[in-house]
């Protein structure tokens, strides 16, 4: 999970500054526009967006298949899209 | 709240309706034990109804509206126990309102020293916290214990998580939901999602590999990690009903501290039933008072905790805290 530099990245969003669950919507809605098996790559700041987007993510049926914490502090996520609709 | 409004004890009104069984001249202690409260206006009565856990289907709401348009006033009110009272009902019409609110099985509740309605909050079923089925258990308790005679007034609730919105330590028996999170070692690739999802501390990533450390005794059993782990190495282990006694609001609260863990949802109904079969052998010493009241006596705690170890073994705490008393007005 940690050689998330070497997956392809499809699609990319950088959320550093976006609250809950404003950070969340904008990961729903770029994963509606793309297909099952592509990967949306996130920066999202620690603290509350942490604690939260990923169980969000997962509750929704994607897969967090990489993670990284980054020199801002900030963390990049990689989100496989999934079929599974909750 | 509207109780302390029943001060002409003595008087006594010819109700049409039966009432606990009674017809005819009834006082209104009575009339109480029926969820009728005496308002500050002459003949007029606030009706309360049960509506365990706060969930009204629609078809009694739509019947709550038409009877309140009909018979109260223009408004109804939301008590602080999830029910739904109607001010400003004429004792006359009692009867009339009962049969009406009957037609889509709209019961009354319940008020005196008793086994009031079960408060609850949503519970597992769409709330992303909910660990438990508070609504389910909340009507089944209803069901099986709602009126139930006691020394004095017992309220039962039902939380589904830790963050406890049912005030599970404020009533006299509440149940609060949990579940222990247990970690499978071979499929974690040591992200420390968990370590930051958790709130209370309770998991720290090791700084090498990331692997999580887990300290039992901060942990709440509020489930974040399992919810949050992307790769389901958290999984749920033991999960059930977390148990707090003795608590109360009012003039002198009392919080209520957890005596009991993961009791199963079988179990509830015959915790219950040996609670309050305490409470009623205890009352006829103590008389009208609170079970925390009672049970802040060393005495009388140890001898509660033996009879519920006799019969829930490991599931009672070791040696849990008795009720405390909150000091609120000076």
């Amino acid at each position: 999970m940690n050689e998330i530099d070497k997956e392809r990245v499809d699609q990319h969003l950088n959320l550093r500054g976006v609250l809950c669950p404003i950070n969340f919507v904008k990961i729903k809605l770029k994963l509606e526009e793309m297909n099952d098996g592509e990967n949306l790559e996130v920066i999202i700041d620690d603290g509350e967006p942490m604690q939260n987007v990923p169980r969000s993510i997962k509750e929704d049926g994607h897969k967090i298949i990489g993670i990284k914490k980054l020199a801002d502090g900030s963390f990049k996520l990689l989100i496989k899209k999934g079929g599974i609709k909750v | 709240m509207i109780d302390k409004f029943i001060e002409d004890k003595g008087d006594k009104i010819v109700v049409d309706t039966e009432i606990e069984g009674r017809k005819g001249i009834i006082d209104f202690d009575t009339l109480r034990s029926g969820g009728l409260i005496k308002q500050k206006q002459k003949d007029m009565f606030t009706i309360r109804l049960r509506c365990p856990g706060g969930r009204i289907p629609l078809s009694k709401l739509v019947k709550i509206a038409e009877v309140a348009k009909r018979y109260g006033s223009n408004y109804v009110h939301l008590s602080f126990r999830q029910s739904i009272e109607i001010p400003y009902i004429n004792y006359r019409h009692f009867k009339a309102i009962y049969d009406e609110l009957a037609e889509v099985g709209q019961k009354v509740a319940s008020c005196g020293p008793r086994i009031r309605v079960p408060t609850a909050c949503s519970g597992c079923e769409y709330n992303p916290n909910g660990i438990t089925d508070t609504q389910k258990i909340a009507m089944l308790v209803d069901e099986k214990f709602f009126g139930k005679d006691l020394p004095h007034k017992f309220k039962i609730s039902f939380s589904g998580c830790p963050i406890d919105c049912a005030r599970t330590s404020e009533n006299d028996l509440g149940f609060q939901g949990a579940v222990k999170p247990i970690w499978d070692e071979t499929t974690c690739v040591g992200c420390r999602i968990c370590s930051k999802a958790c709130k209370e501390g309770a998991i720290i990533s090791e700084s090498e590999s990331g692997k999580p450390i887990f300290l039992t005794e901060k942990c709440l059993y509020c489930g974040d990690c399992i919810r949050s782990c992307p790769t389901d190495s958290w999984q749920e282990g033991l999960k059930g009903w977390i148990v707090r006694v003795g608590g109360r609001h009012g003039r002198h609260p009392i919080i209520g501290c957890k005596i009991a863990e993961f009791l199963t949802d079988e179990e509830i109904p015959s915790f219950i039933e040996i609670v309050t079969k305490w409470y009623e052998e205890q009352g006829k010493e103590d008389g009208k008072v609170r079970i925390g009241v009672i049970l802040q006596d060393q005495e009388k705690w140890s001898n509660f905790i033996q009879t519920l170890k006799e019969n829930f073994k490991d599931k009672i705490l070791n040696d849990p805290r008795p009720p405390r008393s909150m000091e609120i007005h000076f």
